[in-house]
């Protein structure tokens, strides 16, 4: 994961949430090719169970007697009905908002307007399941099974229709399926993300052995600044030789004995407190070719 | 070397342990449920969150570490759902459902329920005009494994005997779960069709009528018409009135798509799914209702005045729960 300037491709999956107390908060909408991993990840969690649940009450079944053979078969059919319909269900109403695949994948569902999700609007998004999911599924063992019984022309019309719903998420912005319409959700993308070192916290002890001149932390804007914090953070061993020789170029330093890192890191923390206390005054460098 | 430090970093060094203290009870929250937070700790939470999302508009406009601004930002929105996001317990939630969302959501789509119910009129006058021309049209309306001897063929007798046959205790729970599944099943997928404009679900109940007339015609036309409504309606009246309300609750969500009004087509959708859905969740628990009168109640009972008594007070029932009028509440 970089930290450094989303790809256009992120940009576009971009969406701000003004918050009631006014601040913009960013979110973003999860691709298509994560909630398919999602729903891949969930669906071989339900066939494992349903696999588990048939061995158990096969079993079952064989050693019940006469009497209770008809429970073993209730707790069958109540299970398969729970399975299909009540496991995405109960993923998504509990805090986490999210089935155990996109729990997986960092995503969340959550409510378009913003405001809270309603059970309502979960188990709308689960029934519409049946259009883009089951329906279809249905539609391609049958065919398998009857081999080629149905007429093909039937058959073609069925899949094309199928698949007007089942690829409704590659042609919206928002990737909403068709249960996310119905029910004004969306699911978004909500790793969590750890408190990473502040990367000027190293600079603070070697800055007073380097003296860089003003012209000299002008070179960079924040653009370049945010890019070092990640190769600092990297800390690979090659990229900050690079790095730290091409910076040696530009601002024509000397730096004496110095190891690259070092030298990467004073030079960071200088750069940025410059940057920063700019900002401060409302001046936003945003890269090196700023010059206003 | 305090004076070395930048302004961003002793902000970051004096707010931390508010933000990690937010972090470790978002988590608590999303690893386990709201309920798992001390009164403290709920209390706490939104006064942190508000003091989050503060660093997080300040450090956005003084500082340049991206690693604390992802952090704040991922935070914030994490205990921003918790915050806003944060549903009431399931006691109130159930509370909200059946005196409010359900009856509701029903009561919002009664131009539908109306259409519903004509639309599975005519398919059973269809069905009951076709086969009366003709009976061979039966089969074209049921299947007969599905019918199970009650054809056109069957003689008065074995008609009356699969009206009234006990198969004793035996069988009927397990009776009662498979309808309930199978209806169920289908009444969901009636009201997912409706996303497809609504015809499907049209052509659905269409078929439904049509099954209904069939039989119908069978027994009325062997003179064991008052029997056989009699033993349909001890049920009927709550798996027919699902399955009709299903087909309105698709059929509004096509139209939504549809002819979405004033509103942007997405706004409309989603409005109306709101409701349909919550009517949705109804014609679930009617089906179960539904599933065990017909599993246990029509085997139990075979008396036709006591099956029309308990059809007639089940339309009594539903009719009051979902159109009788009802004081408004202040402040929803």
């Amino acid at each position: 994961m970089s930290l450094v300037e989303p790809a256009a491709e992120d940009l576009k999956r971009q969406r701000t949430l003004v918050t009631p107390e006014g601040i913009a908060l960013r979110l973003e909408i999860a691709s298509v090719g994560q909630r398919l991993s999602a729903l891949i990840i969930d669906l071989m969690i339900i066939a494992g169970v349903l696999i588990l649940l048939l061995l158990a009450t096969g079993f079952a079944f064989a050693a019940a007697g006469q009497n209770s053979r008809e429970a073993v078969l209730i707790v069958l059919f109540l299970g398969l009905f729970l399975l299909r319909n009540g496991y995405f269900l109960a993923g998504e109403m509990s805090a986490r908002a999210a089935t155990l695949g996109k729990r997986a994948m960092g995503l969340r569902v959550a409510s378009r307007d913003g405001g809270r999700l309603r059970f309502e609007a979960i188990f709308t998004r689960n029934v519409l399941r049946e259009l883009e999911l089951f329906l279809p599924l249905t539609l391609m063992l049958m065919a398998l099974v009857t081999g080629g019984t149905v007429d093909g022309w039937i058959y073609l019309l069925g899949l094309v229709w199928c698949g007007v719903f089942v690829f409704l998420p590659l042609f919206n912005a928002d990737k909403l399926r068709a249960g996310d319409l119905v029910a004004g959700t969306w699911v978004l993308r909500a790793p969590r993300q750890k408190l990473l070192r502040d990367m000027a916290d190293d600079g603070a002890d070697a800055q007073p052995h380097f003296a860089f001149t003003p012209a000299q932390l002008d070179a960079y804007g924040v653009k370049e600044l945010q890019v070092l914090e990640q190769v600092l953070r990297d800390a690979n061993r090659a990229t900050v030789r690079a790095v730290a020789d091409r910076i040696v170029a530009k601002i024509r330093f000397d730096r004496g004995a110095a190891t690259d890192l070092e030298f990467l890191r004073a030079y960071y923390h200088a750069v940025r407190g410059r940057l920063e206390s700019r900002l401060l005054m409302g001046k936003r460098r945003k890269d090196k070719f700023d010059l206003g | 070397m305090s004076e070395l430090q930048l302004k961003s970093q002793r902000f970051r060094r004096e707010r931390e342990v508010d933000w990690k203290r937010l972090e470790a009870l978002v988590t608590k929250a999303e690893k386990r449920s709201a309920g798992a937070l001390s009164d403290t700790e709920i209390l706490a939470m939104p006064v942190l969150y508000r003091s989050t999302l503060s660093a997080l508009s300040v450090a956005r406009a003084t500082s340049l570490d991206q690693g604390l601004i992802g952090y704040l930002e991922s935070l914030s929105a994490r205990a921003y759902f918790f915050v806003y996001g944060a549903r009431s317990t399931p006691q109130e939630q159930l509370n909200a459902f059946f005196s409010r969302d359900w009856p509701g959501g029903v009561r919002t789509m009664w131009r539908e329920t109306l259409i519903a119910f004509a639309v599975t009129f005519l398919g059973a006058v269809v069905a009951w005009w076709l086969i009366g021309s003709d009976s061979d049209w039966f089969y074209a309306f049921l299947d007969p494994g599905l019918a199970g001897g009650r054809d056109p063929t069957a003689s008065v007798e074995s008609l009356r005997e699969t009206l009234y046959h006990d198969e004793g205790s035996d069988g009927l729970s397990f009776f009662a779960t498979q309808l309930f599944t199978h209806n169920a099943g289908v009444a969901l997928l009636a009201f997912a069709l409706g996303f497809a404009l609504g015809v499907p679900s049209i052509v659905l109940l269409m078929m439904n009528g049509a099954m209904l007339g069939a039989m119908l015609h069978v027994f009325i036309s062997k003179g064991l018409g008052f029997e056989f409504v009699g033993w349909l309606l001890i049920h009927g009246v709550t798996e027919l009135f699902a399955i009709v309300l299903a087909g309105a609750a698709g059929m509004r969500i096509g139209w939504a798509v549809a002819f979405p009004g004033d509103r942007s087509r997405l706004e409309a959708i989603s409005e109306t799914g709101r409701a349909a859905g919550a009517a949705m969740m109804g014609v679930v628990i009617m089906l179960l209702l539904a599933g065990l009168l017909e599993g246990f109640g029509r085997q139990l009972i075979v008396n036709d005045w006591v099956r029309y008594g308990i059809a007639a007070s089940t339309a009594v029932i539903w009719g009051l729960y979902f159109y009788a009028p009802r004081p408004a509440r202040a402040g929803r």
